[in-house]
This record gives structure tokens, C-alpha cells and sequence, in this order.
């Protein structure tokens, strides 16, 4: 297949709240290569989880709905496709895993049981046949005794572990897309680099494209090739992770990743300040305004900014930027 | 920090916390969880002293304990000059007034039904005799202080946003002018943007006031960033303590030095060179503690001595002390 595997192009969500009709997700447009890690990075509340929701058909029902664009995956349309067919590609074709290993297994199930029905679901497998998948699933995870612990509760279970079954169950299907939703947020970060690692290892053996929701730009410098910075439901900038880090193109950008204690190799008795982001990200009635969203808390905000939603512009190598004074950051 | 001022405010010696949990053994059978095993520190007035651990390792249940807020069962804690753990009725609840907590989640530890201005007078009102007037003016100033406007006084706790409410507690904290002031994970649950907000203003604070932090974190960039001396915690007791320049250019104890590669890094050289020292497995049982070092099950250099004998905490030289059979006074890397 040529072009990209997933193109999502002009995408509006709209939800439905008290206050009327906002805009979560607002004229955005990004594409996946084959084998790619892409991460989504911003704060909470900017649409990170609501892209990743809508991209599997999983929006909340009656509340939240595709107003515009389109999301295109190996060709065929998603936001128009029935729910029988959106139910076949999720958990085949596009898996996902959760930030919260604890609250996404179901307790009263062994592993086994709910690794073996995404199996039988999709694959049609035999419950004997499932079940001697789930154990080699496990085993693929590194869960020591995979033979010995297919038959154990969540309970019984570490985070880690945990987590680690719910990278098992979304790989069942040997899905072309796994969405990892913060997946090392409630980890330690010893846990989360074994986490890692086996994502890493996963991609580099199945060739399965990822795309991962995080706040932490070390493990998108760790972890990816390209990156989408979201603010208020509008892609901020987009582009290779490196070239990012190196020179942002956006404000909000450039504060995400100095506002942050990152520890470093040289350590001096002298220890800067750290860079603010005043403010907060601005409520859902505030989306889809024809503006910068994020010039109230912009350092560098010019008349303009409140007058015009700035448009992304282009730079080397596909790294794009939205914002009015782009060139000077 | 300059050398005048290195007297020591708290002082901490082999303080063991432990948890009965009943677990097989039939009708009342007990066994103890040691959540915190024989942990000796000191911190220095106006310095940060910053304990890291992983989940479970008793960071926080130590810092309850200094602030007598849950039991210690052992051990002595020494703030300038009182014996906490042995007070009783009016005496502890002056060393209250000494110590106070801010704690990691900004929505539970705000009481819903308080207003802003009566949640920060509230130490004030159970600990102090101060009039009410008093107590007002002296919310008024910390209001000021950690960067409220005065007319968000009369508002409740769910009108502010996480941030605003991390310095609403942080307020309260700093009411009756404590010389210690224990700050459990206070950026953990905020997003990054206002995390920078919240560690500036504890930074500032520290200076205004001359205060003394017990931080506690399992981020150790913002570690880095905050403290002048650690103490990394695994399974309830210290591996390895020394100052910052110390421990994060030559971490010695090979928990530490996993812990430290584990931490993404957006600096690419650091990336390059760094090697990720992955430890398998998870931690031990704390109920059933095997015997020797507890981190010898998932340690990549363990020897036969550390699965055998518990190794203690040495000081290897100028004030680093680790925990660790392999270690010598060389105070060389042993990965």
C-alpha cells in the first residue's frame, strides 16, 4: 500500500456541553507513515485523547460527533464507515491501551479469558487455540512464567504487569496502528522503561505503527520520530521530534519543553529558573474562536494574534508551526 | 547555601514504621509490614532534603511519621531540639505548628465546604490562640504570597483551577510559620505548564521565609532542580543519600544509577551516552523480605554476600552514604 496509513485531514469534533456547541478538535490534519511512532503532546484538555477517540470510532455517543473532515486509514474512510465494520478494524487494525492499567481490566476475568475473547472476537480462534495464543502473547510481553500466570486475576498482578497485558491484548489482532494513551503515567519510571523498551522491541518485530498521547517530552524524545504539539484542540506544530527539541517554531512549544526540569549531565551548583507558561489552557467555551488560543499566555503576543487564528506555516523538512511570528521563535 | 547556615533543624535516627496485615497463618495471626526500616537523615536549616522511591517504597509513610501523622514504632526524630515522637496533648500540638504538609493532590486535600480564606486560617484556628482578626490579616499576607488575588478569597475550592489549588495549600502550609514544611509529590498531579508556576513559587518562598523542605518526588528532574541533598528509598529503607552534585554525577548504589537511566531525557547527547541499565522483575513481597539486600533479586551485578547478608548504610566519604556490599571507600561505579 503507497501513501500514508492513516491521513486525518481537517478533522472538527464538536461536543455537545451546557453551554452550547465548542469545537474539541478544530481544523486538524496530520498523517501516520507505516512503522511510524508519532506522539501527541500538550497539556490535559487539548484533545489528545479525543483524537486518538475519534480516530476508533470510540467518540461518546450523542455528545460528541465528527462535524468535518476526514480520517482515512489504508484508504478506506473511517468517519463514515457503519459500526460493524469500525467494530472489526478496532482491536484489529487499530488497537489502543490506557493510561490506567488498574481500571481497563476487567477484575473478575482471569487474563487468559480476556486475552482469548479479543482473539475468538476477531480471529474466530477455537477457545482452546485462543487460550494457547494468550500464553504466547504473554510470553511476547515478558511476563516470566507466562504459562503459570495466564490463569491469574488482575489483582494478582503488578502495574507493570498489568499494563503489560493490555499491551497483549491490544497486539492480539496484530493491529497496522496501536494508540498507547499515556500508557507509563501511573508507572514508576523504572516500569516505564521496561515499557518502553517493549514497545520499541514490538514495533521493531511487527512493524506496527504507533502513535502515543503524552505529556512528558523526554519520552517523546525517547520514544518518536514526529511530533503533533496540541493546544486547545489545534495542532500547534508538527514535526520531526529532534528538529523540534533543537528549534521550535511555536511559543507554547518552546514552553513545553523549558517549563520542565529536565535532568541534565552537567550539573552546576547554579540552578536557572524555570520558564513559566502563565495561565491555564482556556475552557472549552473559548474553543474555535478566530484567534491564537494560546495568546493569553504568550510572551511573544502581537495585536494580530488576537484578531486571526494564524495558520500553519511551513518549514524544513515537514516541521510546521501555527503561529503569526513563527519565523522569530 | 552558604556555610553559616548548615545547622541541622531535623534530625531523623532509625526510624521504623511498621504495619500489622493480616495474611494466612489462620485466626489472628499478624505479620508486619516494615514500611519504613531503620531510615536515618538529616536537613539542614533552609535546605531541601528530597526523598525518591518508587511507588511503595516509604517516602511518604517516613514523612507522616517526622510529622506524627501516622506511628512510628521505633527510632527518634529530633526538630531543633524537641523529641517529637514523645510528645503528648499541648506540646504536640505546638510542634504542629512546626511542621506542616503540603500534600501531592490538590482536589482531595481541600475540604469542598471551606472557603478559600477559611481553609488557610484553619491551622491557625486548631493550633494558635490567635483572635480571628488575626487570623484573617495573616491569611490576607499569604494570600499575597503565593499569588492569589485577595478577591479570591471568599471563593470554594472547585472554583480554581489544580494549580490555583496547590497554592491555596501551600498557603495553609505556611500559616503558623512552620520551620519545616513536608512537600509530598506537590507537582505530581498537575499538568507541566503549572508545575514550572508551583516550583518557582516554592523556590521564592524558601528564600522569603528561610524555609526548611522535606520534598518528597518520584520525578527526579524536578529533584534535580529543587534540592541540595537526596535520599533514594527502596522497600522502606535508604540505599543511597548524599548531596546533589554528589548522587547525580556518581551515583553509586546500582538501584540509583538504574533509577536515574530510567528518566527519559529530551538532551539528545545525553541519550547518545547514557546507558539504559534496565532492572527486570518487579520489587520483593515487603511482607516476606527476602533475606539480604532487598534490591539483590533485580540487581544486575549481585553477588552471592548480597543474597545472604543485609548490607548497611555506610558513609563512603564526605557524607555519601550507600547501602551496598559492592561499594568501597574508592567510591567507584560498580555497573
Amino acid at each position: 500500500m503507497s501513501g500514508p496509513l492513516l491521513k486525518v485531514e481537517n478533522l472538527r469534533i464538536e461536543l455537545t456541553t451546557r453551554d452550547g456547541v465548542c469545537p474539541v478538535i478544530d481544523d486538524l490534519s496530520f498523517e501516520l507513515e507505516h512503522g511510524e511512532n508519532l506522539s501527541f503532546v500538550g497539556e490535559s484538555g487539548c484533545g489528545k485523547s479525543m483524537t486518538a477517540l475519534a480516530i476508533m470510532g470510540l467518540l461518546p455517543e450523542g455528545v460528541g460527533r465528527v462535524a468535518a473532515g476526514s480520517i482515512t486509514f489504508d484508504g478506506e474512510e473511517l468517519t463514515t464507515a457503519s459500526r460493524p465494520r469500525l467494530r472489526d478494524i478496532r482491536g484489529n487494525e487499530i488497537s489502543m491501551i490506557f493510561q490506567e492499567p488498574m481500571t481497563s481490566l476487567n477484575p473478575v476475568y482471569t487474563i487468559g479469558e480476556q486475552i482469548a475473547e479479543v482473539l475468538r472476537a476477531h480471529q474466530g480462534l477455537s477457545q482452546k487455540a485462543a487460550w494457547d495464543m494468550a500464553v504466547e502473547l504473554l510470553d511476547a510481553v515478558r511476563i516470566p512464567n507466562a504459562k503459570g500466570r495466564v490463569g491469574d486475576y488482575p489483582f494478582q498482578m503488578s502495574g507493570g504487569q498489568r499494563q503489560r497485558v493490555m499491551i497483549a491484548m491490544a497486539l492480539a489482532c496484530q493491529p497496522k496502528i496501536l494508540i498507547a494513551d499515556e500508557p507509563t503515567t501511573a508507572l514508576d519510571v523504572t516500569v516505564q522503561a521496561q515499557i518502553f523498551d517493549l514497545l520499541r522491541d514490538l514495533r521493531k518485530d511487527t512493524g506496527t505503527s504507533i502513535i502515543l498521547i503524552t505529556h512528558d517530552m523526554g519520552a517523546v524524545a525517547e520514544m518518536a520520530e514526529r511530533m503533533i504539539v496540541m493546544y486547545a484542540g489545534r495542532g500547534a506544530e508538527i514535526g520531526p521530534v529532534d528538529q523540534i527539541i533543537d528549534h521550535a517554531r511555536h511559543p507554547y512549544t518552546k514552553g513545553l519543553i523549558s517549563c520542565v526540569p529536565h535532568i541534565v549531565d552537567t550539573l552546576t551548583d547554579e540552578r536557572a529558573r524555570l520558564t513559566e507558561v502563565p495561565g491555564i489552557v482556556p475552557g472549552l467555551a473559548e474553543f474555535g474562536r478566530d484567534m491564537c488560543l494560546f495568546a493569553s499566555r504568550c510572551g511573544m503576543r502581537v495585536e494580530r494574534c488576537l484578531q486571526e487564528r494564524p495558520p500553519m506555516q511551513d518549514f524544513e523538512n515537514g516541521q510546521r508551526a501555527a503561529c503569526w511570528r513563527a519565523e522569530e521563535v | 547555601m552558604a556555610d553559616e547556615t548548615k545547622t541541622p533543624l531535623l534530625k531523623v535516627e532509625n526510624l521504623g514504621v511498621r504495619f500489622a496485615v493480616k495474611r494466612g497463618g489462620g485466626f489472628g495471626h499478624k505479620s508486619w509490614l516494615h514500611a519504613v526500616d531503620d531510615v536515618s537523615f538529616t536537613v539542614n536549616r533552609g535546605e531541601t532534603l528530597a526523598i525518591v522511591g518508587e511507588s511503595g517504597s516509604g517516602k511518604t509513610t517516613a514523612a507522616l511519621a517526622v510529622a506524627r501523622l501516622v506511628d512510628a514504632w521505633t527510632g527518634h526524630v529530633d526538630l531543633s531540639g524537641h523529641d517529637i515522637l514523645a510528645m503528648e496533648g499541648e506540646e504536640l500540638r505546638q510542634v504542629r505548628t512546626k511542621v506542616q504538609f503540603i500534600f501531592q493532590d490538590p482536589y482531595s486535600s481541600l475540604n469542598p465546604r471551606q472557603r478559600a480564606e477559611d481553609i488557610v486560617r484553619e491551622p491557625l484556628a486548631s493550633l494558635t490562640d490567635k483572635s480571628k482578626d488575626e487570623q484573617r490579616e495573616i491569611a490576607d499576607r499569604l494570600f499575597a504570597a503565593v499569588g492569589l488575588r485577595p478577591e479570591q478569597k471568599r471563593l470554594f475550592p472547585h472554583q480554581f483551577s489544580g494549580g490555583q489549588r496547590q497554592r491555596i495549600g501551600i498557603a495553609r502550609a505556611l500559616a503558623t510559620q512552620p520551620e519545616l514544611i513536608i512537600c509530598d509529590e506537590p507537582v505530581s498531579a498537575l499538568d507541566v505548564a503549572v508545575q514550572a508556576q508551583i516550583l518557582n513559587l516554592l523556590k521564592d518562598l524558601q528564600e522569603e521565609f528561610g524555609l526548611t523542605y522535606l520534598f518528597i518526588s518520584h520525578d527526579l528532574g524536578v529533584v534535580q532542580h529543587m534540592c541540595d541533598s537526596i535520599a533514594v528509598m527502596y522497600m522502606g529503607k535508604i540505599v543511597e543519600h548524599a548531596d546533589r552534585l554528589s548522587l547525580f554525577d556518581n551515583p553509586l548504589h546500582p538501584y540509583t544509577a538504574a533509577l536515574l537511566s530510567a528518566v527519559p531525557s529530551v538532551d539528545k547527547a545525553r541519550r547518545a551516552h547514557t546507558k539504559r541499565i534496565l532492572i527486570p522483575g518487579d520489587p520483593p513481597d515487603p511482607v516476606n523480605l527476602p533475606k539480604g539486600c532487598r534490591f539483590a533479586n533485580r540487581c544486575p551485578v549481585a553477588q552471592d554476600i548480597c543474597r545472604a547478608e543485609e548490607p548497611e548504610l555506610i558513609d563512603r566519604g564526605e557524607g555519601h552514604r550507600i547501602a551496598c556490599h559492592l561499594v568501597d571507600d574508592s567510591r567507584q561505579s560498580v555497573l
